[in-house]
């Protein structure tokens, strides 16, 4: 963690601590956040002057990224609002290659002048640069798309939805919680409308329109000495405002009355809920420390596959390009090339996409202009395939790019970022209540807690929202101080039970990070509920 | 260029304070210069440079708030950005906590800016790489690693007569040395306002050394041993017990600093005696700015004294609340040290473990300030006065106040992450799994 970080961090409160980098940009009125963006045909007709700029200089490829993103966060705490922030960030970002090289540079000036001096700078840092590359860049094949056009399925852009029915809403919620019982509630909604267009060299002209929402919560209850927080059971979506709507039918009815969200989302009830369950969890007994089957919920279940499946299968940090950051892989290039390396058990097929309804990375085209797909990365519990983008397939013996190449603004340069990472529904009929009822001594683990994996991803600890004891087929009632401890392919080959497609669910996480300097991204892991054998449970308790 | 002086930074925000018709304006102005250079596998990845430049006005009616920025500074857009701001807050909803902006105050003169680091060229970052890439292959050893430094300064004005400036200087290096068997692997932090304390060859170095040091690594068992922690794994714990010292959570019931039955644990010895901490932006070592984003002196604070809890920090509505004078949040953490070097306290260790840093820390119980997280690049156990050999890296499960509590020796203090802190022993630091990470 940065100084800054930690200075900040002691500063502030939670809902504070929670403010992004993302935010960065200028802040706007709710009203400006509808003016329309630059037109296409000007956009088209700025990243020529890019594109033509670099190739008159000698640059060999380049792409331009003309983006104008907005966003929206509204925080509250109680019966208090906290803050209403509008962001506007805009500009253009332009990679080139030259003597073999990448350079990049950016702007906000967007005009021919402003765009043609960022493309000589871009060229100059190239060809600056190819001094000390040992290895030329090169990019596997992409079909030239012409113009063309993509955007996120909504049907409520959260621009049009005034601020006063989300300030509503919110206090609504942290309203419920307290009559219910809670002590403190933050709680916040992020709303994020990027809008990017993109150019190459390669003949594809892409405009997208690209939608994210997120709302959470905190629910802290106090007694006795002692402080409980439930956070929300929501995940952040590729979705507009409709999230929002709490459809009874994307309602699941978990265990113990749980209950659990799909594609829409009951803020209110989910707060009435947590605060019940966080004056629960001041009296839940503590864990007795031991080996259990774990039955984990999808919002838990996919930070745990975020981690352990998410990040080792990214090529960069598989070679070593991340290794002073976030660290390299155990999964590597040997194992994948033996063909037979069993990262998990048969049952565990884990696919990346970029092209799911309602998930966090669902694109038409990447940010360098690659057509959006699914593949394997793990089939019949083998390793089959790793997340590649241009610049990198042809290490892996492949010659077309899966897709997955990511910038978090038009002010930095797009390397390949996790697409989402999901593993696939059971093809059986088996409900939540079918596994419960088949487990003898476990635990049942759903929404996220902490979690820590080593920089190679073999060793994990992970908590969890809510602990349930399960003993001989029933839920006896809650827990407290549990983590358990893996290593990753003991765990995933542990993997003997996953529900049917009815029970799948997407986990979100709309800040993950990655690169120096660093860059956010928003990623979807998908699963039904699954079962894992004989899993080691520490107890987290302390006397201090 | 990102960097006004003061007096053109006063001029800006003068200017724009004319515009102003709310009741209450605050202005604040910052921006920054720097660069850096990327590298792994033994090349240059990446190198870039920024600038940035923001204004940020916070405009107030009554107790309505807010706040608008932009990055152009002619009279129009000054003019807009205030508008802006005064429109926005005429919608916001009434925020209770509002407080009225400070009037005039009195600021040291910090130290926080030295030339030479804003003069980096990129020729210089480059050469940092070289110096750090050239040793790594004579040793078999490929290098990955990042420089990032430059210049920056901010600004505040208020309608109530209050002026700020400062202008500081930073530069921060990190490298991972990994050998090329894939079994050892070293790392090191350097962090300075001055650049010329920086010698990368000598930080390269010890990153390599630890590296080839560190391969072939024994399994030990987990289980609780004395550890020496150098300055850089001792801070990843004391960063959590900096995040607690909030009074409004602590008052609130919700922090580690909240006292069973009500009140906090102000004046309770909660660690070791030989325990202080304190914050000092005036230190030569770790310089910081003498003000906050409130516009608030920032002063000598001592949070820990001698193991008991001196102060909790009160931002200006909870103090007001509580009815107790503000005490601002810190910009820099200093911990008391010793006299050991880290080769005494290797000789005095009868059986322990040496950790070079600890990664991947997370909070697993906020009641309990529990962290876990794991030791990486260089681990090493400790006989009888002198290292034995390497061991495999740990995951640990500990808490920095049983850590303070189990305190056996404090040596000398280094410069990690902007704050100064010594080299800890400590006993029965609790190590809960063993990982296979290289």
């Amino acid at each position: 963690m940065k100084r800054r970080n930690f200075v900040q961090l002691a500063g502030m409160g939670v809902g504070a601590a929670m403010m992004p980098s993302l935010l960065m940009g200028n802040n706007i009125s709710t009203e400006a956040l509808l003016e329309p963006g630059m037109d296409v045909i000007i956009k088209k007709q700025l990243a020529d002057v890019a594109l033509n700029t670099a190739k008159g200089l000698g640059a060999s490829y380049a792409d331009a990224r003309i983006g104008r993103y907005l966003n929206q966060f509204v925080r509250t705490r109680e019966d208090k609002v906290q803050g209403v922030v509008n962001t506007e960030s805009f500009g253009i970002g332009i990679r080139v290659i030259a003597n073999g090289t990448w350079g990049f540079a950016s702007t906000n000036d967007v005009t021919q002048d402003g765009i043609k001096k960022a493309t000589e700078q871009a060229v100059a840092i190239a060809k600056a640069n190819a001094k000390f590359q040992t290895n030329p860049v090169e990019l596997a094949p992409v079909k030239s798309y012409g113009e063309v056009s993509w955007k996120t399925p909504i049907t409520k852009d959260f621009k049009e939805v005034p601020v006063s029915e989300k300030v509503d809403l919110l206090l609504s919620a942290n309203a419920a919680a307290q009559q219910n019982g809670a002590n403190f509630v933050n709680s916040a909604l992020f709303m994020v409308n990027e809008q990017k267009y993109f150019a190459s060299t390669e003949g594809s002209y892409i405009d997208q329109d690209v939608h994210r929402i997120w709302p959470t919560f905190g629910v802290t209850a106090v007694g006795d000495g002692k402080f409980k927080t439930r956070q929300a059971m929501s995940a952040p979506m590729g979705m507009g405002y409709e999230y929002m709507d709490g459809l009874a039918s994307e309602k699941l009815e978990g265990p113990d009355g749980l209950k659990l969200y799909r594609k829409s989302y009951d803020i209110i009830e989910d707060a009435t809920m947590a605060a019940k369950q966080a004056k629960q969890m001041l009296t839940a007994k503590s864990v007795d420390a031991g080996k259990y089957d774990l039955v984990l919920e999808p919002n838990h279940l996919g930070l745990t596959i975020h981690e352990s499946v998410g990040h080792p299968t990214e090529l960069d940090r598989v070679l070593g390009y991340e290794a002073n950051y976030a660290g390299t892989s155990f999964a590597t290039i040997d194992k994948f090339k033996s063909g037979n390396f069993k990262y998990g058990s048969d049952i565990v097929n884990i696919v990346a996409d970029k092209t799911q309804e309602g998930s966090l990375g669902y694109v038409g085209w990447d940010d360098e202009g690659v057509k959006t797909k699914q593949w394997d990365i793990i089939r019949n519990g083998v390793l089959v395939n790793y997340q590649a983008i241009r610049d990198q397939v042809k290490m892996i013996g492949q010659n077309e790019s899966h897709g997955c190449c990511y910038a978090q603004s038009w002010n930095d340069v797009q390397f390949q970022r996790m697409p989402n990472i999901s593993l696939e529904a059971g093809k059986e009929p088996y409900s939540i209540n079918d596994m419960i009822k088949d487990v003898e001594k476990g635990i049942y683990i759903a929404g996220r807690g902490s979690y820590s994996i080593d920089q190679q991803r073999y060793n994990f600890q992970f908590g969890g929202t809510m602990f349930y004891e399960i003993k001989d087929g029933k839920i006896v009632g809650m827990l407290n101080d549990v983590a358990y401890q893996s290593n990753t392919q003991e765990f995933w080959n542990s993997c003997a039970k996953i529900c049917d497609q009815s029970d799948y669910r997407l986990f979100g996480s709309f800040f993950d990070g990655k690169g120096q300097p660093s860059q956010v991204s928003a990623v979807s892991h998908g699963s039904s509920t699954s079962r894992f054998n004989d899993i080691n449970v520490i107890n987290t308790g302390r006397n201090v | 260029m990102g960097i006004f002086s003061k007096e053109e930074a006063r001029k800006i925000m003068e200017k724009a304070m004319s515009f102003s018709t709310s009741d209450a304006c605050v202005i604040n102005l910052s921006g920054s210069e720097s660069g850096n250079i990327r590298y792994a596998r033994n090349s240059v990845s990446t190198a870039g440079h920024q600038s940035n430049q923001s204004m940020a006005v916070t405009a107030n009616f009554g107790k309505k708030s807010g706040t608008a920025t932009i990055d152009e500074f002619d009279d129009a857009s000054l003019a807009k950005v205030i508008k802006r701001a005064e429109e926005l807050a005429k919608l916001a909803p009434e925020n209770p906590e509002f407080m009225d902006p400070l009037g005039p105050q009195t600021y040291d003169e910090s130290k926080t800016y030295v030339e030479a680091t804003a003069n980096m060229t990129p020729e210089y970052r480059a050469q940092v790489a070289e110096a750090s890439i050239q040793p790594a292959k004579l040793k078999d050893v490929t290098a990955a690693g990042f420089l990032d430094g430059g210049e920056g300064f901010s600004a505040m004005m208020n309608s109530n007569g209050l002026f700020a400036y400062n202008k500081s200087t930073n530069m921060e290096f990190t490298v991972t040395m990994r050998t090329n068997d894939g079994t050892g692997s070293g790392w090191v932090t350097r962090d300075f306002n001055d650049v010329t304390k920086f010698d990368a060859a000598e930080a390269s170095k010890v990153a390599i050394d630890k590296a080839v040091m560190s391969r072939e690594a024994k399994a030990i068992e987990p289980g609780k041993y004395t550890v020496i922690l150098e300055p850089s794994a001792g801070l990843g714990l004391l960063q959590g017990l900096g995040r607690s010292i909030n009074a409004r959570s602590a008052d609130e019931g919700r922090s580690f600093m909240s006292k069973k039955g009500g009140g906090t644990k102000l004046g309770e010895k909660i660690v070791d005696e030989r325990v202080t901490l304190w914050s000092d932006p005036l230190n030569d070592e770790v310089p910081a700015p003498t003000w906050n984003g409130a516009g608030q002196p920032l002063k000598k604070t001592t949070w820990i004294e001698n193991g008991v809890v001196k102060n909790l920090a009160y931002g200006r509505y909870w103090a007001k609340k509580q009815g107790v004078d503000p005490v601002p949040f810190p910009s820099n953490f200093i911990m008391a040290g010793g006299d050991a070097s880290l080769d005494d306290l290797i000789k005095s260790t009868k059986k322990g473990i040496l950790v070079t840093r600890l990664w991947y820390i997370r909070s697993v119980d906020p009641q309990t300030l529990l962290y876990t997280g794991l030791t990486r690049d260089g681990t090493f156990y400790i006989e009888n006065g002198k290292i034995k050999y390497p061991v495999k890296n740990f995951r640990f499960n500990e808490s920095p106040i049983i850590m303070l509590n189990n305190l056996e020796t404090l040596g000398k203090q280094v410069r990690v992450d902007g704050s100064l802190i010594p080299y800890m022993k400590v006993r029965d630091f609790t190590f809960t799994s063993l990982s296979d990470a290289v």
